[in-house]
């Protein structure tokens, strides 16, 4: 294997139930894919994957929220491989409560994780899906974006705005062979879901019309094909995966 | 650096940026068809965009190791080819 002739692939958020799984996914797909697993605050499961696959699967410390992470992981990156192929930006937080009285702290970091963080990725990998004049950076919005849902106005917003820049992106880079593209997830069965009470989850599973929740693999399914070459044509594109909700 | 980028030299050069310009760009005009002074952007000039701009900075750095580090040093050259040939010169003189 060279590396020329490998798919190196960056996912944010890799520590959680989802990331792991898409990691998992595309590791899963081809032996030519090398996987980095974004890590900053938990990396004991990114940690093990690393050990299942350790000669296609790295660590890779990124905090998100900082530019200056973003251009060292990248600049790391690209030494090993000189190129990045696939930027998957996954990470992710909440932290729900009516608007009156949230405290500015739970908007400033949900937007700045969720959002922020998004465009700062976006950023560090441009310059060389540019000069490869080839690239596909998938992003994981989520069903909040589209429904808005009370106590969710942080993370609403910062999904909606994801969603938006999806879209603006995918026409400023499409001639360059790069595509944007967008995955609203539902309800997912990974530790997003642990707050919820079983009452909660009842109701909520009552709502969905395939009467049960997501699991992490039809998502990272979704991220997949984004990101195979069948999918050349698709950018712009927000892709729900929730059961039919919507 | 008096003697060091004589005539021909400037010539090359701008030739090398000029069809280094039609490819990374994939301009439907020929090289020979961009002028030294013509702008890059605007109306009246070669009508480029700013993610012609991203191409360019990144084909300057990729061909002549011409970094540009912010929004105001990329406004100053990437306005003709004469001004990015006057950076490539400059680089190379460094």
């Amino acid at each position: 294997m060279t590396d020329k002739t490998r798919r190196i692939i960056i996912i944010t958020g890799s520590n959680g139930g989802l990331g792991q799984a898409i990691a998992r996914t595309f590791l899963h797909e081809s032996d030519d894919n090398f996987v980095w697993l974004g890590v900053h605050t938990r990396r004991e499961q990114a940690d093990q994957l690393a050990r299942e696959f350790p000669e296609r699967c790295q660590c890779i410390e990124l905090d998100v929220t900082q530019p200056a992470s973003w251009q060292t992981a990248a600049g790391r990156v690209l030494a090993s491989h000189q190129r990045i192929d696939v930027l998957v930006n996954n990470a992710g937080r909440h932290s729900d409560g009516l608007l009156a009285t949230m405290p500015a702290k739970a908007w400033d970091d949900v937007l700045k994780t969720n959002l922020d963080g998004a465009f700062h990725g976006c950023q560090a990998v441009l310059r060389a899906m540019v000069s490869q004049h080839s690239g596909r950076i998938i992003n994981i919005a989520s069903l909040s974006a589209l429904l808005a849902p009370a106590g969710q106005t942080n993370y609403a917003a910062a999904k909606a705005g994801l969603v938006a820049l999806t879209q603006s992106l995918a026409k400023e880079v499409a001639r360059l062979n790069i595509t944007v593209n967008a995955i609203c997830p539902g309800f997912v069965e990974t530790e997003a879901l642990i707050g919820m009470s079983e009452e909660a989850k009842k109701a909520a599973r009552a709502k969905i019309p395939m009467r049960r929740f997501g699991r992490p693999e039809e998502v990272a399914a979704a991220v997949q094909f984004l990101a195979c070459p069948a999918a050349s044509y698709i950018t712009g594109s927000v892709l729900k995966v929730d059961g039919g909700i919507l | 650096m008096e003697g060091f980028f004589n005539m021909e030299d400037a010539n090359t050069l701008k030739a090398r940026i000029k069809a280094m310009m039609v490819q990374n760009l994939m301009l439907q005009i020929t090289a020979a068809e961009i002028g030294d002074d013509t702008p890059l952007f605007g109306p009246g000039g070669l009508g480029l965009d700013s993610v012609d701009a991203l191409q360019l900075v990144v084909g300057l750095d990729k061909t002549f190791g011409v970094k540009i580090a912010d929004p105001a040093a990329a406004k100053q050259i990437l306005q003709s080819v004469n001004t990015i040939a006057e950076a490539v010169r400059q680089k190379m003189a460094a």
